[in-house]
């Protein structure tokens, strides 16, 4: 069965785009040390028109931007990081545990701060409409889960371990698992999105997306540690992601007297 | 101690599903006395509209207060929480209910498929030509930022790329 529309990106193989990522890693001078992935990143055939090609502009935050939303009980309920119990039966897959701390560039938790996810079903199928995979569709599994951070900036969600899947970069393309994070912090200067993976997945040096972060150092924090200890014997695994986000730009002084009002 | 950020990714093209929520675009209800529409299209390189981006939208109140309350995503109809989020339609319209500013801009995030990373703007309000960010821009960059009036509202276009290429933003340590 062929489902992939006809394409440029489409007839390119991933012998091609491997090339191609093989060129830019072997171009990147490590004494840089990016942080980020590239927005100009061509084997990611979507970014080719959608990145901007001038410099971001350098600003000093002012404003609402030295602030961020505030999320509270009221925003969600509890059970909404269990992503195992939103139907009446249990999802296929395995079960596991992801949890860890969302840190500001100072290393301080971030505390009381919404964390959302997103992922793929155990068979590497979102229950979005536009995802056409023909794997199947678990009727116990939506895959979207939101938690607040502690006071210790941890956040703790319970899911299945999401499948890889086929995408449309170019030919055979296959993203490799991961889970989809959105994160705030405490001004709207540190908001992220990002992905988390799996320790040891074969597909890493094909992905076009995981490899558009080209340093191998930066990439390698996109990947959570298989932690024994987060285990439950006789009922899941567990995996530990922390995430550190940019900033903060308020001085420390300030953001603790906010916390002392608070 | 100063860690290193983890990296950015993209939203992808399956977030539909997750991070939508009920009137998430509904700062203000729609005719609420004061409310304004602020709306647009976001735009790739070819000019071609982007159905598949969501921005998200973080402003001060009416009086230029920066806004701390719980609700965004369950809305009482009556607490204002200066957040929202608006997807893109087919035609690569979005569009929020809010209310104007007491502050010269909205903060905004733009995401989308295809984006490798999150990207930050500012809307500016129409009378906010001198305002000292704006003036530290290229002349022809500049209306990039700033919002046009029309008959419903304000209006911002966001343009990935080309000639028309919204100033995006990074603010140090990023």
């Amino acid at each position: 069965m062929s489902a992939v529309a006809s394409s440029d990106s489409a007839a390119l193989t991933q012998a091609q785009v491997s090339a191609e990522i093989e060129e830019i890693s072997g171009a990147y001078d490590a004494s840089s040390a990016e942080t980020q992935p590239r927005l100009d990143y061509p084997p990611y055939r979507s970014s080719l028109l959608r990145h901007p090609t001038k410099a971001l502009h350098q600003a000093d935050p002012e404003g609402v931007e030295l602030w961020a939303p505030v999320f509270g009980e009221r925003d969600l309920d509890a059970l909404e990081a269990d992503l195992t119990i939103q139907h009446t039966g249990e999802p296929v897959g395995e079960r596991m545990v992801v949890t860890g701390r969302v840190l500001d560039g100072d290393g301080r938790p971030v505390r009381n701060q919404l964390v959302e996810i997103w992922q793929a079903n155990a068979a590497g199928r979102y229950i979005h409409q536009r995802d056409q995979h023909p794997a199947p569709l678990d009727p116990n599994f939506t895959g979207m889960g939101r938690c607040l951070t502690d006071d210790d900036g941890s956040y703790r969600f319970t899911t299945i371990k999401p499948g890889p899947y086929p995408w449309r970069n170019h030919q055979n393309a296959w993203r490799p698992a991961h889970i989809h994070f959105s994160l705030f912090g405490t001004e709207f200067t540190q908001r992220m999105i990002t992905q988390m993976y799996f320790p040891g997945d074969p597909l890493f040096p094909l992905d076009p997306i995981y490899q558009s972060v080209v340093d191998p150092a930066a990439r390698e924090r996109l990947v959570a540690t298989y932690d024994h200890d987060l285990t439950v014997p006789e009922w899941s695994t567990g995996y530990r992601w922390d995430i550190v986000l940019t900033g903060p730009h308020r001085t420390l002084m300030e953001i603790d007297t906010e916390a002392s009002e608070l | 101690m100063t860690l290193t950020p983890t990296p950015g990714q993209t939203v992808g093209p399956f977030f539909g599903y997750a991070l939508p929520f009920p009137h998430d675009n509904e700062l203000v209800p729609p005719g609420t006395p004061g409310a304004v529409r602020l709306h647009g299209r976001v735009y790739d390189g070819a000019g071609d509209p982007v159905p598949d981006a969501i921005l998200e939208l973080w402003q001060t109140d009416a009086a230029g207060h920066v806004v701390q309350e719980a609700g965004s995503l369950r809305r009482d109809g009556y607490t204002f929480t200066g957040f929202g989020r608006a997807s893109t339609d087919r035609e690569g319209r979005y569009g929020f209910s809010t209310l104007e500013p007491g502050a010269p801009f909205f903060a905004l995030t733009v995401l989308a498929r295809g984006l490798l990373n999150r990207l930050f703007t500012r809307a500016y309000l129409p009378g906010a030509g001198d305002d000292a960010f704006l003036q530290s821009l290229d002349a022809d960059r500049r209306s990039t930022l700033v919002t046009t009036r029309d008959e419903t509202g304000l209006v911002f276009d966001v343009h990935l790329q080309g000639d028309r290429e919204t100033v995006f933003l990074s603010y140090p340590r990023h």
